[in-house]
This record gives structure tokens, sequence and C-alpha cells, in this order.
């Protein structure tokens, strides 16, 4: 019977699947079904939860109801060995590589002890060369790029021979021809008859990859589609219940520089860092400067010298306004009104035991008094400000920081900033991990903040980000930072060359054409 | 094989119940010890939990024991707060004593009570002193605090003994290594007659008040807790980290200084070998008991100085040995840590490795 064969076909059934936690439902009643050989996409935002209904079926978490039939038979996936056995196999967004061993070694030590180092060796190789994943296994982890690690997350998830592969994320890391090359990968694998899984919130992705997608909101399923069939608008409103409102981009009223960089060369600090190498930046009031690049490149490293954590630049290589702020920490450049978001929320731009007003005297002095004498009430009435502001989801204003989700949190930490009046406003990854919705607001009032006549300076993995934010774009390659290049000259192709660090050919051409056109005339 | 998972959300009624639990668990495996030592395990604990309460001298003696703890232990919830690990408060408690009794040794029949604040300061100065040279071999080598401030411990002990074996052994006595007893006029002033209660009860409940503004209410308190917490959040606030190594390595070591003038010049009236008692070593245990929170640490100390009297008591009156003291602090502070693991994860049966 028909129904028998589709039966047949189908790789992996959940239905009923329902997981609750304290105070939250993470999955209601959530049915799935993932054919043999289709590239099926989880679509959702942060916290619809994707990640939890990913984790049950690689076996991390137990579902409180709900059945999972995987090639016609009901199971119950116990653990994550069993999911493996079961030829189900998980690409984490993180990473778990040791960087000082080799690829081999790294993917040698997750497998049965009964291979040789010499046979897994050969594996990978084969594995590599079936899929043109191109990866030596020789090689130590700590001098492969983000896009070389995946790779080697990949194979060793192949290795195993699987029958669903589960992606969380996989682009997020990879330039555009990354991207490209990885989706090839990926057709080969489907083709083959190995189902995949694809998780993401980057819907021209999902329509170019996937040829079945189930849409994730608040836990529960709001519909099944054709990506190919569908516009970025029709599955976002199916995402977030709404479009994601337009942003106005004026054109750009600059001022005075604000941030000027010259001679910025700083040796790492960390030895599986990035050396900088003779930076050049400058930023004016009124624009937005969008720094793209892979991460891994030197952007966390300049961040540590803009923001003042990192006191090494040589002297006078970092100005704000007319002065030299190389030798001045954090607290004294937040003086001279620089403010900083910076890329790890929990930890870094956030105290995580701690309650969100506390969180506010990391860089806020206003509810201070004489001797440092904490006015609490003035305090918890500046955190609910920002809360209401910046629609933060939150318990209230002394909920602890780790208590909010990744997407609230950086709400609350950008907001911080932002209502502190800076003149130069520095942020590292707006929306990292952030919902549609919010991250359409915090772009919003970064855009605001410009036309209020703020400098500001965007640094970002997310192409399409910058290419809305930005006035004018560098690029980060190798700790070297690009010439500066208008929107109009900015390409998703000319950005993706320059991101392997090749402007240098196409300055020289653009010279070139420049004496050329002077020669004639 | 038995697992610990994280548990999402830890209760917060358990998180507070922790300390009661811990102590009724400490009871209870006492209770099997009184009964394995062929005692009577209700004797046992009439030691413990009613003889130091059940008379006004006898909760005085309770408060003077409670008071160098809580001093001591007030200054060790800054340090362990910012993440600084002082394990040698010991050892600044001796010092302080020394300081503190070099300079009651100087008073004489016409000496003014100005020599009580002038002892208090040499104590407290001497402890930060003391804890100054782990801040410095941190601050400059980057050498590890806890090893440096637990060596220092056995330094200030061996200088204790040449001081009272050599300078300042007293001649009248008979050749006993110890000073010779202190002029009344140096005496800590008692708070009542006929008790040893003196005024450092005072200043250690003044200073759990001015801890708890200091954490609580003061920028500069929250500036070393985020250090504590969040190293990198401490950096990218601007916050500096070896601000923080100073304030609370010499918050802490002047606390014991200060302590230590006050046991010397108080209730023992003299230095002898026998000043160090584990006062700084018990109160890392008050001051996590307390949950490095100044009221709770009040209570902390109340109760590891029952401990401290108890078992005076069972040696004593039951013939049980000395150590069962230590026996009882180390219980408490076990089952502490046991509540407190099996409150943020839980135990799981089984699962491959």
């Amino acid at each position: 019977m028909s129904t028998a064969a589709a039966h047949a076909s189908l790789r992996l059934q959940l239905s009923g699947i329902t997981k609750r936690y304290p105070g939250v439902v993470a999955n209601r009643q959530v049915a799935l079904a993932v054919q043999a050989g289709q590239i099926h996409a989880v679509l959702g935002e942060n916290g619809a939860g994707k990640s939890t209904l990913m984790k049950i079926i690689y076996g991390a978490v137990k579902p409180d109801e709900g059945q999972i039939v995987y090639n016609g038979q009901p199971v119950q996936i116990r653990n994550p060995q069993q999911a493996r056995a079961l030829g189900i196999s998980m690409v984490f967004q993180h990473f778990s590589l040791f960087d000082s061993l080799t690829v081999a070694e790294n993917v040698w030590i997750g497998l049965d002890k009964s291979l040789t180092l010499a046979v897994v060796t050969q594996r990978i190789r084969d594995k590599a060369q079936q899929y043109g994943l191109d990866i030596d296994p020789e090689r130590p982890v700590h001098s492969l790029s983000v896009g070389e690690m995946q790779r080697v997350e990949i194979i060793r998830a192949l290795l195993g021979e699987p029958q669903l592969l589960i992606l969380d994320e996989p682009t997020s890391v990879l330039t555009p021809q990354a991207v490209e090359k990885l989706f090839e990968v990926l057709r080969q694998l489907a083709a083959q008859g190995c189902s995949i899984l694809y998780i993401s919130h980057k819907l021209h992705e999902i329509r170019a990859l996937c040829t079945a997608c189930t849409v994730l909101r608040g836990g529960e399923v709001t519909g099944t589609c054709d990506p190919r069939e569908e516009s970025n608008a029709s599955l976002s409103r199916l995402m977030i219940g709404a479009e994601p409102p337009a942003l106005q981009h004026k054109p750009p009223h600059t001022g005075a520089v604000q941030l000027d960089v010259s001679g910025l060369s700083l040796a790492r600090q960390d030895p599986f860092g990035v050396d900088l190498d003779d930076i050049a930046l400058q930023v004016r009031a009124g624009e937005v400067v969008g720094i793209a690049g892979v991460s891994g490149n030197g952007q966390r490293e300049l961040l540590y010298a803009l923001s003042g954590e990192d006191l090494r630049s040589p002297g006078g290589s970092i100005r704000l306004g007319e002065q030299d702020a190389t030798r001045l920490d954090p607290a004294r450049r937040r003086t001279l009104g620089l403010h900083f978001v910076p890329e790890e929320r929990l930890g870094r731009g956030a105290v995580p035991a701690m309650g969100l007003d506390h969180n506010l005297l990391l860089t806020r002095h206003e509810s201070l008094g004489p001797l440092g004498w904490i006015r609490t009430g003035v305090l918890a009435a500046q955190a609910r400000g920002i809360i209401a502001r910046l629609h933060v989801k939150a318990a209230d204003e002394h909920a602890a920081a780790r208590s909010l989700s990744g997407g609230n949190l950086q709400k609350f930490i950008v907001g911080r900033e932002i209502d502190a009046g800076p003149k130069l406003l520095i942020v590292s990854q707006p929306t990292w991990g952030v919902d549609v919705g919010a991250a359409a607001q915090i772009r919003a009032e970064i855009l605001a903040l410009r036309d209020a006549g703020c400098a500001v300076l965007v640094v970002s993995e997310e192409l399409e980000e910058l290419f809305e934010l930005s006035d004018r774009l560098h690029v980060m390659a190798k700790g070297r930072l690009s010439p500066s290049l208008p929107m109009a000259e900015a390409t998703t192709e000319r950005i993706g060359a320059w991101m392997s660090g090749l402007w240098h050919e196409a300055v020289q051409g653009h010279l070139h054409e420049l004496e050329a056109g002077h020669a004639a005339a | 094989m038995l697992r610990l998972e994280l548990r999402p959300q830890p209760s917060r009624a358990w998180r507070l119940a922790s300390p009661l639990l811990a102590l009724a668990l400490t009871v209870l495996l006492g209770v099997i010890l009184f009964v394995a030592l062929g005692k009577d395990p209700l004797r046992g604990l009439q030691m413990f939990f009613w003889e130091p309460v059940k008379s006004g001298y006898a909760l005085g003696e309770l408060m003077v024991k409670a008071t160098p703890l809580l001093i001591i232990a007030l200054g060790l919830a800054v340090c362990f707060r910012s993440n600084v690990w002082n394990i040698g408060a010991e050892g600044q408690f001796v010092i302080g004593a020394v300081c503190a009794g070099g300079v009651a040794l100087l008073a004489d029949k016409t000496t003014g009570p100005w020599i009580i604040p002038a002892l208090l300061i040499a104590g407290v100065l001497g402890g930060m002193v003391w804890a100054g040279i782990t801040a410095l071999l941190r601050d400059r080598f980057n050498a590890n605090e806890i090893l440096v401030s637990l060596m220092l411990v056995y330094v200030a002990i061996q200088l204790l003994n040449f001081m009272v074996h050599g300078p300042w052994k007293d001649p009248g006595g008979y050749n006993f290594p110890q000073t010779k007893n202190f002029e009344a006029v140096t005496q800590i002033p008692r708070l009542m007659s006929g008790s040893r209660l003196n005024i450092g009860l005072i200043l250690a409940l003044l200073g759990a008040g001015v801890l708890w503004v200091f954490l609580f209410r003061l920028r500069a308190g929250f500036a070393l807790q985020v250090g504590g917490l969040a190293p990198a959040a401490a950096r990218y606030a601007g916050f500096s980290s070896r601000k923080a190594l100073w304030t609370a390595l010499l918050v802490s070591g002047g606390a014991a200084g200060l302590a230590g003038a006050l046991e010397v010049a108080g209730p023992i009236g003299q230095l002898t070998p026998y000043v160090p008692a584990g006062y700084g070593f018990a109160a890392i245990i008050v001051a996590f008991v307390g949950r490095l929170h100044p009221v709770g640490m009040v209570f902390s100390a109340i109760l590891m100085s029952m401990f401290y009297i108890g078992g005076e008591l069972a040696q004593s009156r039951l013939g049980l040995p000395k150590s069962i003291t230590g026996v009882f602090q180390g219980l408490l502070l076990f089952t502490l840590l046991t509540c407190d693991t099996l409150i943020n994860y839980r135990l799981k049966l089984g699962g491959k490795r």
C-alpha cells in the first residue's frame, strides 16, 4: 500500500513531543516528519524550542511525552551514544575540539579505542576526499580557521555513517563562499539518502538549501512548508507571527572624527590569538562603520585594544576625539564617551549571578551618591527604564542576568550602553543568537543613535546585518584591516574575497585604473 | 556508577535551608559517633548544644570565643567574595597578637588608657603587613596566594615562638616560654563584671554592619565582588584586579590582626605559644557556613564557638579526645558542602562512564 511505502521512506517521525522545564514549556505537542534523503529545515526564533527538540532527537534530553519513530520503529533514545548507534549524528554550533591536538587525534579520542590512529587518519582522508572537504588530518587544531574546524566536526559526524545528520546554525561562522561549499556537501549527502535536519534562523539559506521546513514558535509547530515556494516575508510571518519592520536608513550626516586608529599593531597575548597588523580606521559622528570578516581574524584582539581591556597599544595609535586614549582603562575611556557592547554577554558584558539592576553599575554611575553609595531606588528605576524601552523579558529588575535568554540579555546590555548617550558606540555581534524581532529592534536602536549624531562601529559576522546598518565597511582578515569600502561598492562577492585577505589585488587594480585614467587625461 | 547532573533551577528555599540541614546531619552523625565511642549520645549532645547556652556565664563564654571567629570571618568574606583565597588568617591573627603584645609590653604602672587603641592599631597593622606579603608576591610574581598565605602561618608561629622563647621571655617566669602578664591597663575593657566578654564583641557586630554596607551599598564593594564572580566583566567595566587583590588581603589581614590583638590583650593577657588556637582556620568554615553574608556569619560564628566549648567539655567530662572539636567542625563543613552540591546538582544512577 502507498501508506506503507510512505512509511518506509520516513526516516524520522516525532509526534506529540512535549518537554517542560520549570516555568516554561520548551516543546508542546511537536510533530516532525523527515523523509530519507531530505534536507529539512527547523526554523524558529531564539527560544522557540529548536535546540531542545534537537537534543531530544540526539538523546541528550528526555521528553516528558511523545513518541519517536525512527526508520519505522518506535524508539526511546536515552543518550547520545545510543543516538549515534542508531545512525544519528549532530554537529553543534560550538565546537568541542582540543586546540593542542591534531585533527586526527581529536577525532580519534571520540571513537572506539579498537581503531589505531593511523586507521582513523586514513578514514579522515577518505571521507575528506569523498566529499571534497579539504582538510589535513595531521594539522593541529589551533592552526585551523573556524571554517576548517567545522569541517573537522562534520567529518567526525560523517565517520559514523549517519542516516540522520543534525546541524545547529552551521553557517554562522562561515564566509559566503564557504557556505556555498558546505551546501554542496550537504546536497551530496542528501543525494546518497542521508537525511539532514538543518537548524537556522537565516531565511535565505533555508530557501536555497532545504526542501522541507518545520517552523516553531513558542515551543509549538506553527507550520510546515516547502521553503522553495515561500518568500522571506511569508517564512518570517510563520516564525514570528509578523514581519519585522523595515529599517529606515537615512543618508548619514557625518561630523567630527570620534575614533581615529592608526598604526595599531599588537602582538597576540593568547598563544592561539591573532597579531594585529597596522590597523587604520576612522569613525565619524553620525555614521555607522562596519567590520566584516570571519571571527578569529583579529576582531577580538582589536576590540580588546579599542575598549581598553588590553592596554598595550602603541602610544597615539588610538585617539578618541582629540585625545590619545592608548593608556586609558575602560572606565576612563567611558568618561570620554566610548561605550562598548562585547560579544560575550554572560561573564563579560554582564555578571551572570547578579541582578540586572546591579549589572548597570558595570558601566553606569548615575545612581551613585557621594563615596560611591548605591542609591538602590534610583538604580532600580534606571533598570526598569531600560527593560521597558527595549522590551526586555525579565521577571523584574532584580532578575539574575543568567536567568534571561541570550536575546533578552543582549537587548538589556545594548540598552544599557545606548541609554548612556555615548559619543562613540562599539558593538560586537549586535544580534548574534538574537531572535528576529529583537534583532530588528536592536538594529533600529543603533540607527537611531547614529541619526542622533553618535559614531558607531559594528563588528559582525553577518553580512546581511552589516549591509543593513553600515554606511561604510571594512573587512578584517588575518589580523589586518582592509581599506574602507563605501556601501555602493560592497557586494557579497567582493566582501567574500576580501574576507580571505585578498584586498591588495583589488586596491592595486583600482590604483592602476586611476593611473590609466590620469594618463589618458 | 553515580553521576552529578546540573539542576536547571536550584531551589531557593533549599539554598537557604542548606546550613540548617547540614547542622541537622552533623548532629545525626555526632550521635552515631558518640554511640560508636560507647558514650551516651544524649550526654554528648548536651555538651555541645545545651551546656554552652544554659547560663548567662556560659553564654558569655560562648561569645568570647565567637568574637574572634566572627571578626576573622568578616575579613575572609571580603576575600572569598572577590575570589582571593586567603587561607592564612591564622598567621595574620598570630602576627596581630605579637604586635599588640609588643605594644602591651611597653606599658608600665604609669601608662594611660591610650595603650588600648595603640595596641589594637598595632595588631591591625601587623595583620595587614602579614597579608600584604601575600598580596605583594601574588601581584609581583603571580605566586599562588593559597600556598603563600598558608605557609606564612607557620612562619608567623615560629616568629611568635622565637619572641616568647627569646627576647620577650618573662625573666620571672620559671623559664616558661611566655611573656610576663600584661599590665592591667592594657586589658581590653569588659562589658560587664563577672564575664570575660569585652568590647571586642561590639567591634565584631559593628564590623558585620560595616561589611553589609560595604558589600551591598558601596560601589567599591560591588566592584570587588564583580572581580570575584566574573573577572572578564570586571576587566570590561574597568575595575582594577590589582586593587581588588590588595583591598581584599589588607582588609582580611587587618581583621585577623585585630582579632589577635583583642585575644592577647583580652582573655589571654600575655603571649604564649598557645596563642594560635586555630581560630584563623575555623573562621574559614564560619565564613562559608554563614554564606559569606554578614548576618549569616554572626550565627555561624556562634555555632562554631559552641563546637569549641562543647569539645572542651566533652574532653573533661566525657573523656573524649581533643580532636572531637575538629571532627565536629569538619563534619559541619562536609555536610554543608554535600548539601550545597546536591542542591545545585542531582545525583543520577547509571549511565555509561
